[in-house]
């Protein structure tokens, strides 16, 4: 237990040490933003987080009664409830954060991937909450369900994912496609936390704004801030 | 055509920021951010709540719209609903939707095998007891030729489509099919329909008793949690449609995004649905593979919007920028302040 393992014969301490490399504590959790980051808009990615927590929760609680618990106890209908407007609130924020991110170009710098995670985020949610809808084990349910099968079935998706399955798309709902966007997230996140907050474009790029110009970027340095 | 290149995809000179920071607390604006959230669902709970329609049944369609259910019935028998000339994943009817050289829905095959004729009718028939009129009727149909039954079917049939296009076209319908209100029966005078019109009977007074409901969901196992049949059955005939309609939910309704009542449903895929209200998609045999082709190519545009010339530029030509960072702007264009 005493020996201390040597870097090259440690797989634990490469992963350890890679990893503190890439996201050392004060970069993972900062406690200083550029001054930049200054803007309403920057509000929607955490309220995207926010949201995303709100649904695990109330979601996790109708999951620990069971799928037909909703449905006949008030306090079941409240939780259901508060999980679908979770949904809307998570879809609304998102697709501002992404709209807001486009303008900002945030793909910039070397930010490919934190774009990509975040369009697939995107992406994933609408079956997740396509599976919900298909899971509600009511009119609903039945109508959409019906509905949907229509697209898949013609790409070949339907041969494996079939939206009148109930039993199916309860589990996709529950476990698989959540853990997807879950870490998706996380996986957003920590880019964002590695790679810092997209700067500002160089006014100097255009020369109608010369008049307030002045190039703000420099070299490199550690940074942190919201995504 | 270098200056061309350069001006649609210029390279990328961002660097890190080198300039100042500002106190932030990640952990607390996390923590006021899921209270807002959760407290901005709690209102929206309290004020409007969340839908909740009960299911249709087999049962409540067969009592409520008995002739509709027989004329579904119908042509589950004689193979010519949608979902028994449907193709794959249920059977091999239908070749499936294809676009240009793509054809995923047949290659992908039969996955969920139905047949109609003896998954809807059938077998639940086969699982009444006491009943040695419609056993017989049943195993009379079993043992004719295939054109027997066809033609049985066809005749069978007939006057029960002249009385939907009747129906359908708020005409008088034609007397060879008379529903009784007081016994949910309905008479279908047709000749040459053979046995079909005693099986048609036993499955109608099957349906309303409630006993087609867990026949269909019926396997080689106890708990069971696969609706596919009793949905794709309950779908050929006119219920879940006429209660979608009423609730605005149908194709051409900008259909699967909304939900009942008036909530906002899945307003996120109004770009999906948005193309089956256009041609060439609407009125296309193939419009479900062509939306979807489209949806998938829209999908990878937007996950590659960084590495596509034109669209990754457009935020430096429309400087909207210019607003979300004006703060930043101000301050860098303001003079030093001197000291007192």
């Amino acid at each position: 237990m005493s020996a201390t393992p040597t870097r090259s014969s440690s797989w634990t301490v490469r992963v350890r040490e890679a990893g503190v490399a890439a996201l050392p504590p004060e970069k993972l959790l900062p406690d200083g933003q550029p001054t930049y980051v200054a803007s309403w808009i920057y509000v929607f990615g955490v309220a995207s987080i926010a949201s995303l927590v709100v649904i695990v929760t109330s979601g996790s609680i109708l999951a620990l009664k069971g799928p037909a618990w909703w449905h006949y106890t008030g306090v079941g209908h409240f939780f259901n409830s508060i999980h679908m407007w979770a949904v809307e609130l998570f879809f609304f924020v998102m697709v501002v954060h992404l709209w807001g991110k486009y303008w900002m170009a945030a793909w910039r710098g070397g930010r490919a991937k934190v774009w990509i995670t975040g369009a697939v985020t995107f992406l994933v949610a609408v079956p997740t909450a396509l599976t919900g809808y298909v899971s509600q084990q009511n009119f609903d349910a039945q109508w959409i369900s019906t509905q949907a099968k229509d697209g898949l079935n013609s790409v070949g998706v339907g041969a494996f994912f079939n939206v009148t399955n109930f039993g199916q798309m309860y589990s996709y709902h529950v476990l698989l496609l959540p853990l997807a966007v879950v870490g998706l997230v996380a996986a957003h996140v920590l880019l964002v936390r590695n790679h810092g907050v997209v700067p500002p474009f160089k006014l100097d790029e255009r020369p109608s704004l010369a008049p307030i110009a002045k190039d703000t970027d420099g070299p490199a340095v550690p940074t942190g801030a919201q995504s | 055509m270098s200056r061309l290149v350069r001006f649609l995809h210029p390279p990328d000179d961002t660097q890190h920021w080198k300039g100042r920071y500002q106190p932030y607390d990640l952990v607390k604006e996390a923590c006021i951010a899921i209270g807002v959230v959760a407290l901005l669902a709690l209102v929206l709970t309290v004020l409007f709540s969340s839908p909740d329609d009960k299911p249709s049944t087999i049962a409540q369609w067969s009592r409520e719209l008995p002739v509709d259910f027989v004329t579904a019935a119908t042509s589950e028998l004689d193979g010519t609903s949608a979902t028994a000339e449907y193709g794959p994943p249920y059977n091999h009817n239908g070749k499936g939707q294809h676009a240009a050289f793509l054809y995923p829905q047949k290659w992908l095959g039969v996955s969920h095998p139905i047949n109609t004729a003896n998954d809807f009718v059938i077998d639940p028939l086969k699982t009444v007891p006491e009943n040695a009129a419609l056993q017989s009727a049943v195993a009379e149909y079993q043992a004719a030729p295939e054109k027997t039954q066809k033609g049985w079917g066809e005749a069978y049939a007939k006057p029960l489509e002249e009385y939907a296009k009747a129906t359908e076209e708020k005409k008088t319908p034609p007397s060879t099919v008379t529903p009784d209100s007081s016994t949910g029966a309905v008479t279908v005078q047709a000749s040459g329909a053979g046995p079909v019109p005693t099986m048609m009977n036993g499955l109608l007074s099957l349906a309303q008793s409630g006993g087609l409901d867990g026949s269909l969901l019926t396997s080689k196992q106890f708990f069971q949690t696969d609706y596919t049949k009793p949905l794709l059955f309950m779908a050929d005939g006119g219920l879940l449609s006429e209660r979608a309609e009423g609730q605005h939910l149908l194709g051409d309704q900008w259909g699967m995004m909304n939900e009942t009542g008036s909530y906002p449903g899945q307003a996120w895929l109004w770009l999906y649905t948005v193309w089956y209200q256009v041609e060439p998609f609407k009125a296309s045999e193939n419009a479900d593979i062509l939306v979807m082709l489209v949806m998938g190519v829209l999908s990878l545009a937007f996950i590659c919007v960084p590495f596509i010339p034109i669209i990754n530029r457009i935020p430096r030509w429309i400087p909207i920028y210019k607003l979300i960072w004006r703060e930043h702007y101000r301050s860098s264009a303001a003079p030093p302040q001197t000291p007192a």
